[in-house]
């Protein structure tokens, strides 16, 4: 287990409290002034060093995103945006660091700015969390009082003042692109990559865009040293995070834990075990409901980062673990989380916006044993005609759990599903449809 | 997608009130010169508190004006995003979260408290119209599953006794205690913490 000491978040139960004073008791905003003393140049290069690899899901390394941000400021401005639209099903941990840690986001922020020459910075927050967003727009206001952020932020030279905008329920707004057209003021519907932001962002300026944790975790790796959070986890795959542990467990939790931790330590320590017992478990989502699910064979000896799952055809994403026991439908699991991306999707691109409402019925259908045999191929089919098909990694999202389940419970569906091919029952089954057509709000 | 549609009784006129007029003018500062639009969201947000929360379209129209920008990208806005009720949906606005976390923990035993108590289909005013409930995707508290929330605040590790009992006092017009119905102020692991435990008796 992950000493104490090296826990980044040590206020991630709200022991200490998370006004400015307290804060600062516990090294928040403590040696900032020295460390963008040091220059931007430097900056970048520790975080590099430390090979922290970006929380929101994707894992793409922070300092060689920084690195992507022109060099000099033309006449468009850079800017700096926080992603705190957290919606994936089965993740809360960055809600946890807007109420409990907010000075530590709000650090981040400036170094993080001043590494990108941004002046202003975005904080996006999902609407729902309008009572966690209050929470940190007093910590934003303590900052300003006390001058550590607005005019020669925190006696840097730097000038920064940072916004909260917050969504309105639209799941698609945590990619970064639509993040951006939402901020603009339009729907969240993605933009085509490239241009990538970093060049052409918000505003059609240079926008640098962060998950939560990302840079929360900033300031503390520059005053420890990318080494030392290099030191924590494995080679490509270091330092800390926090895990977040939902469904069919004891005591179900938010854990900051060392990267690489197994995934059976996980669950038997810190969730206080399977409901019924380990032998009770029937298969783990671990990172989120895109990311494809394991069978408990794999989960004895599953390591928890990014390499090691995206070995196991899975991923980290946003370390959301979700734990599913026998006790539950597997099928009707997964098919709430393709109703989930149904009701999600854009609407922008066709093989998405249609194809998340085929796969949700053909679902359904499934765990009711109503689909016929051919069908299961006809699913595994759809999601391939999804996946890659279109402008943002939401198909992928949508298509990689259905491709889970029937990687590793395709016996299971088809010993449900025995019936003959539709057109000798003569079902009506309307799964060639247009999907608003059975929409129960039309 | 979802589809989402206006209401059919729509009032004539909406007119922002002082202190909504405040609250705009606030929120539009905080965006650059000319790019104004970026407050549509927050706008909508604060018509919507002040209009028992749902937006007409009058509302739409007036803020299209307010911000200087046409009225159909103001529609699209309000009907592509799922937070802005587009019919009155009472005063107590019950979602409950029956995404696969809080499913497998049992987010239909809350539904049924729904359909005992405030009405038998979603997204319908109860008797005395002060009150809706409907079903939503993940509202990203999964730890403390199964939860629901009422208007801003989120009421979470409930199960049907709880979910009556707080649905019996907003019928009263009674404000319920938010947060965790099992005494947890944070998402530590119940009585099963192993980490952090000086600090825990400091």
């Amino acid at each position: 287990m992950l000493k104490d000491q090296d826990r980044i978040f040590q206020n991630l139960y709200n022991d200490l409290g998370s006004d400015l004073i307290s804060c600062q008791k516990r090294g928040d905003w403590v040696k900032t002034k020295e460390i963008i003393a040091k220059g931007r140049e430097w900056i970048i290069e520790e975080i590099k060093n430390s090979q922290l690899r970006g929380r929101g899901g994707a894992g793409f390394p922070t300092g060689l995103k920084w690195s992507f941000a022109p060099k000099e400021v033309g006449n468009r401005p850079h800017y700096l945006v926080i992603n705190a639209d957290e919606s994936e099903p089965g993740t809360c941990k960055d809600r946890d660091i807007l109420r409990f840690e907010p000075h530590k986001l709000i650090e981040g922020c400036l170094i993080a700015s001043y590494a990108v020459q941004a002046k202003i910075c975005y904080i996006y927050i999902r609407g729902e969390y309008f009572v966690d967003g209050q929470k940190l727009q007093t910590a934003i206001d303590e900052a300003y009082e006390k001058n550590l952020i607005g005019k020669n932020a925190a006696g840097t030279g730097w000038d920064l003042d940072i916004f909260i905008h917050y969504g309105a329920g639209a799941y698609i707004c945590g990619e970064e692109t639509a993040l951006l057209e939402s901020l603009e003021g339009n729907k969240g519907q993605p933009r085509l990559k490239p241009p990538f932001p970093a060049l052409i962002g918000l505003y059609g300026c240079p926008t640098i865009i962060n998950n939560v944790e990302t840079i929360a975790v900033v300031p503390t790796i520059l005053k420890r040293g990318g080494k030392w959070f290099a030191s924590l986890g494995r080679e490509k795959n270091t330092g800390t995070k926090i895990f977040c542990i939902s469904g069919n467990v004891n005591t179900p939790c938010n854990v900051e834990e060392e990267m690489n931790i197994p995934l059976k330590e996980l669950i038997e320590v810190h969730a206080g075990g399977v409901v019924g017992g380990w032998d009770n478990l029937q298969a783990v989502i671990p990172g989120g409901s895109s990311m494809p699910l394991i069978p408990k064979e794999k989960c004895e000896t599953l390591t928890m980062d990014f390499d090691s799952l995206a070995a196991e055809k899975s991923g980290l994403g946003t370390a959301g673990v979700v734990v599913i026991n026998k006790d539950q439908d597997i099928i009707k699991c997964m098919a709430r989380i393709a109703r989930f991306y149904k009701h999600e999707s854009c609407g922008q691109c066709t093989p998405c916006r249609e194809g998340s409402g085929w796969m949700w019925r053909m679902l359904e259908r499934m765990a009711k044993g109503e689909a016929s045999k051919d069908e299961v191929e006809m699913l595994g089919d759809v999601t391939k005609q999804i996946e890659g098909h279109t402008i943002c990694a939401f198909g992928e999202g949508s298509s990689w759990p259905v491709q889970g389940l029937l990687r590793h419970f395709k016996d299971e569906i088809k010993k449900r599903n025995k019936f003959d091919p539709i057109v000798k029952e003569n079902k009506n089954i309307p799964y060639l449809v247009d999907q608003h057509l059975l929409d129960k709000n039309a | 997608m979802s589809l989402r549609r206006p209401a059919k009784n729509q009032p004539e006129r909406f007119e922002f009130n002082t202190l909504s007029l405040d609250a705009a003018k606030k929120i539009i500062a905080k965006y650059p010169k000319g790019k104004q639009q970026s407050a549509v969201m927050a706008l909508l947000y604060i018509a919507q508190k002040q209009n028992d929360n749902w937006i007409p379209l009058a509302a739409m129209k007036y803020i299209a004006k307010f911000l200087d920008m046409p009225y159909i990208k103001v529609y699209e806005v309000a009907t592509f995003y799922t937070m802005y009720n587009l019919s009155p949906v009472g005063k107590y606005f019950v979602q409950v979260c029956t995404t696969t976390p809080c499913m497998i923990r049992g987010a239909n035993k809350l539904v049924e408290a729904c359909k005992e108590k405030i009405s038998k289909n979603e997204s319908e005013l109860s008797a005395d119209k002060s009150c809706s409930w409907m079903e939503v995707e993940c509202l990203g508290a999964c730890v403390t599953a199964p939860m629901m929330q009422i208007n801003d605040e989120y009421f979470e590790d409930l199960n049907k006794e709880k979910t009556v009992e707080i649905l019996d006092k907003i019928l009263k017009g009674e404000t319920p205690k938010p947060g965790s119905y099992k005494g947890r102020v944070n998402n530590e692991p119940e009585n099963n913490r192993k980490t952090l435990m000086e600090l825990k008796n400091a």
